[in-house]
């Protein structure tokens, strides 16, 4: 049964990592809010390192470079969430709504 | 296929160990599809937390099944443990509207607009994956932890303290920027 051997199968995460991928793409277009594309530019993020993850297993020679970068990675994506949420809230308080059709002072 | 990139089983049988965890892993891939899918198209903001969190769950099993338990601890206590929370936190002092529907947008054809460019990113990305003949590297190191830890205060300890900056200065920045206006 291929089915239950698809673990052991490179193509079978590349395509995991590029089906979060494009949720995440599709999320940051199609929301309203900025917490909503926070949400989906998390899911890039971990499409991304889902990607390294399975190419360090599979292919890399040094398997532990791969996880040391992966670790990296989640350290930038802890930062940039909680930039975000501060920016997030910064904007709340500035103009009392989230909604990107609010905040368009820089619209020209 | 390559003997090192697709290692198929001489057929095991139907009630075995590798059924066993080929069947846990389907699950894994459902719970990533199941918490992306929430997590995108779900109408309330905290709904695409929880889907979230879900999906991120999913990441750290398959984090396991790629032979790193630590990733998947660290997946765990990072995004499953810090980053939803702190998402949830967002949303609890925004108070955004109840209604935040993908495609209840300013223009009318942003969710249609939104998902077809996903779509093509996606089946791009995965027929490249197909295409692509992958040629694996021989092994020279390994990927338990010791090895781990020796890489990165040696060959790596540059980016590990530049992290460590990166890190202090988004708690700095993260406190100004939203301490600033508070009367």
């Amino acid at each position: 049964m291929f089915i239950f051997n698809l673990y052991n199968c490179l193509n079978t995460y590349l395509i995991l990592g590029a089906l979060l991928f494009g949720f995440g793409i599709y999320g940051l277009l199609s929301r309203r809010t900025i917490i909503g594309m926070l949400i989906s530019s998390e899911l890039v993020l971990s499409a991304a390192s889902m990607n390294l993850m399975a190419f360090n297993r599979f292919l890399a020679p040094d398997p532990a470079v791969g996880q040391i970068f992966t670790l990296f990675i989640m350290a930038i994506a802890a930062a940039e969430a909680a930039i975000a949420v501060s920016i997030v809230i910064s904007v709340y308080r500035n103009y009392k709504s989230i909604d990107t059709k609010d905040i368009v002072d820089l619209h020209g | 296929m390559q003997a090192t990139i697709c290692q198929t089983a001489a057929n095991p049988a139907f009630f075995s160990a590798e059924t066993f965890v080929g069947i846990i892993f389907l699950l894994t891939m459902g719970l990533i599809l199941v918490g992306a899918l929430i997590a995108t198209t779900s109408k309330r903001l905290v709904r695409c937390v929880a889907g979230l969190a879900v999906c991120f769950t999913g990441v750290a099993g398959v984090y396991y099944f790629l032979l790193s338990p630590f990733l998947a601890m660290m997946q765990m206590l990072i995004y499953v443990g810090a980053v939803s929370i702190l998402i949830a936190f967002g949303i609890m002092m925004a108070k955004p509207e109840e209604e935040d529907m993908p495609g209840h947008q300013i223009t009318p054809f942003a969710g249609p607009l939104g998902f077809s460019v996903g779509a093509l990113v996606f089946a791009a990305l995965s027929v490249l994956s197909i295409k692509t003949s992958w040629q694996a590297f021989p092994r020279t190191g390994s990927a338990d932890m010791h090895h781990m830890g020796i890489l990165l205060l040696t060959s790596h300890s540059m980016v590990f303290e530049l992290v460590s900056i990166v890190l202090l200065l988004a708690i700095l920045g993260a406190l100004v920027v939203a301490r600033r206006g508070r009367n």
